[in-house]
């Protein structure tokens, strides 16, 4: 093999050339940038504090002292927010592979599995999950005998969450299984393996990596949605932030909440975005446009 | 004496208002190498397909050794395990690496162990220069490598019959030959062989018979020899003398 080290190679002027003018083109565009931004943000500001009750709101909405007397309390119910969200997410990913591989199958036999999977799929990706939240965090202790011990309140609330997202991220994996080249399938088959044996061999595994960006952003969209559970009485990140509200007569509780939980997504923003974006360099390589 | 191996009757096969197959009727003994020519669209690789039992046939039947693979009844499976198919795009699985492309039947249809698959999936490689890719993923692979991975991959269960569907239409010329050179191998171990192929050249090398097809029915079969040498039939005359023009 002959080798090409591309650095070894020294540019030629007309090369050098065009790349001092790339970079004084991206300098411009990047202090173009910047001003604009910071120009864009003053004005934002000034507009702000100007409103006739600004100062109200920034008592009652920023309050340092509010915040940090806050902060415990609502911490402890964020990480009641992380556990549902562990289970939740597991919950999901088993339900909605099931469902969507369900609704793969072929043939009259699984005709009912496909009609209940194609049913549940129309139905949860239709109700509002706030509806689901209470019909089943009340509906299901209704079926309890009066003695029995009650069923926690963020339980019922994870498997809210579980119907609902199966829902969605099945029909994720379901794209992606039928995004999986037909000819691959005609591969397996050929080589004996069963219709079963090529969805876990050779499907799944190429479907997955097709809608993992796709998985991801659903899983950010969980990431807050976890927060719906306070509805149910909960001492979530949420509720805690009403109760603290309810004592200090202040808002801040709640912008302590939210903070906490865009600090959790942006980790699995900045994630998907940088794996989306390796995705794409990959599939076009040598591209500019 | 050898033995048939596969026995077509009156296989019809049509896509809608298309009729692909009418009326096939062929045999094939072990160690047989049969080359199936004919311009596209006439029914070579339906052929194939509905012999691996990836089509459903309208009529006929078709029998290996002295099993009849149309009957309903059959497990499609253990007939598919029992016959290679080697395509015209390679359909290697880009998720997995080249050996573990190679063994996967074997593991997973054969239930044979994985020290036991990958050793074999190993020498097989060997064979074909490629052991030293055995964890590369296919697409690092040239399209020749990757053609030779896919016949390797297809022979790796031993099959009975081996089936290879236009297997060097999607290469690039330079790349033919070691493909080829791959099959030359296989007829001299003794492989029973049905490709559809439009290298006449190969066809006429290593061919012990010829089958020409023409809108779904066999016009004209024969050694090499007489098919490309002195053709009986006017329609395969005209096929041939097209490629020879072109």
């Amino acid at each position: 093999m002959t080798s090409h080290d591309a650095s070894a190679r020294q540019p030629s002027s007309i090369e050098l050339g065009r790349r001092a003018v790339r970079r004084r083109q991206n300098t411009k565009s990047v202090l173009v940038a910047i001003i604009s931004t910071v120009a864009f943000a003053f004005i934002a500001w000034l507009t702000l504090i100007n409103t006739p009750g600004w100062a109200v709101v920034q008592r009652t909405f920023f309050s340092p002292e509010v915040a940090i007397e806050a902060l415990p309390r609502v911490w402890d119910g964020f990480l009641l927010n992380l556990r549902v969200l562990f289970f939740a997410v597991i919950g999901v990913l088993v339900l909605s592979i099931v469902i969507a591989t369900v609704r793969t199958l072929r043939g009259p036999v699984f005709f009912p599995l496909r009609a209940i999977a194609a049913g549940y799929t129309d139905l949860f990706r239709g109700l509002p999950l706030i509806i689901v939240l209470y019909l089943v965090g009340f509906g299901i202790p209704g079926l309890q005998a009066p003695g029995d011990e009650r069923i926690p309140s963020a339980v019922l609330g994870t498997v809210a969450l579980v119907l609902t997202y199966s829902a969605y991220v099945s029909e994720v994996f379901r794209a992606g299984i039928e995004a999986v080249h037909p000819s691959q399938r005609l591969a397996a088959r050929s080589l004996g393996l069963s219709h079963g044996k090529t969805m876990r061999l050779v499907v799944l595994p190429q479907a997955v990596r097709k809608v993992t960006p796709a998985l991801m952003n659903d899983f950010v969209a969980m990431q807050k949605d976890v927060g719906l559970i306070s509805v149910l009485g909960a001492v979530d990140a949420v509720r805690a932030a009403q109760i603290e509200t309810a004592q200090a007569f202040n808002f801040t509780p709640y912008v302590v909440a939210g903070l906490l939980f865009v600090l959790l997504a942006l980790p699995m923003i900045r994630l998907t975005d940088w794996y989306t974006a390796r995705l794409r360099a990959r599939e076009q390589i040598g591209g500019i446009v | 004496m050898s033995e048939t191996v596969l026995r077509l009757e009156g296989v019809h096969k049509s896509f809608g208002e298309t009729a692909v197959l009418q009326g096939i009727d062929l045999t094939v003994s072990s160690h047989e190498v049969v080359a199936l020519i004919g311009a596209s669209g006439s029914g070579k690789s339906t052929l194939l397909r509905t012999i691996n039992l990836l089509e459903r046939l309208d009529d006929g039947q078709i029998w290996l050794r002295d099993v009849d693979i149309t009957d309903p009844q059959i497990k499609h499976d253990a007939v598919r395990a029992r016959i290679g198919v080697v395509f015209q795009s390679f359909n290697l699985f880009p998720h997995l690496s080249v050996l573990d492309n190679v063994t996967l039947a074997s593991r997973h249809v054969l239930g044979v162990d994985r020290g036991a698959a990958e050793a074999r999936g190993r020498e097989l490689l060997s064979r074909i220069g490629l052991a030293d890719q055995a964890k590369s993923f296919p697409d690092r692979l040239s399209g020749g490598q990757q053609q030779r991975a896919a016949i390797v991959r297809a022979i790796a269960t031993n099959p009975e019959l081996l089936l290879l569907d236009e297997i060097t239409s999607a290469l690039d010329p330079e790349l033919v030959t070691e493909v080829l050179d791959l099959v030359r191998e296989l007829k001299a171990d003794g492989t029973t062989i049905i490709m559809a192929t439009h290298e006449m050249a190969f066809a006429r090398d290593v061919a012990d018979r010829v089958v020409f097809l023409d809108r779904g029915i066999i016009v004209e079969e024969g050694p090499p020899s007489q098919v490309f040498g002195s053709p009986r039939e006017a329609r395969t005359r005209e096929f041939l003398g097209r490629f020879t023009a072109g």
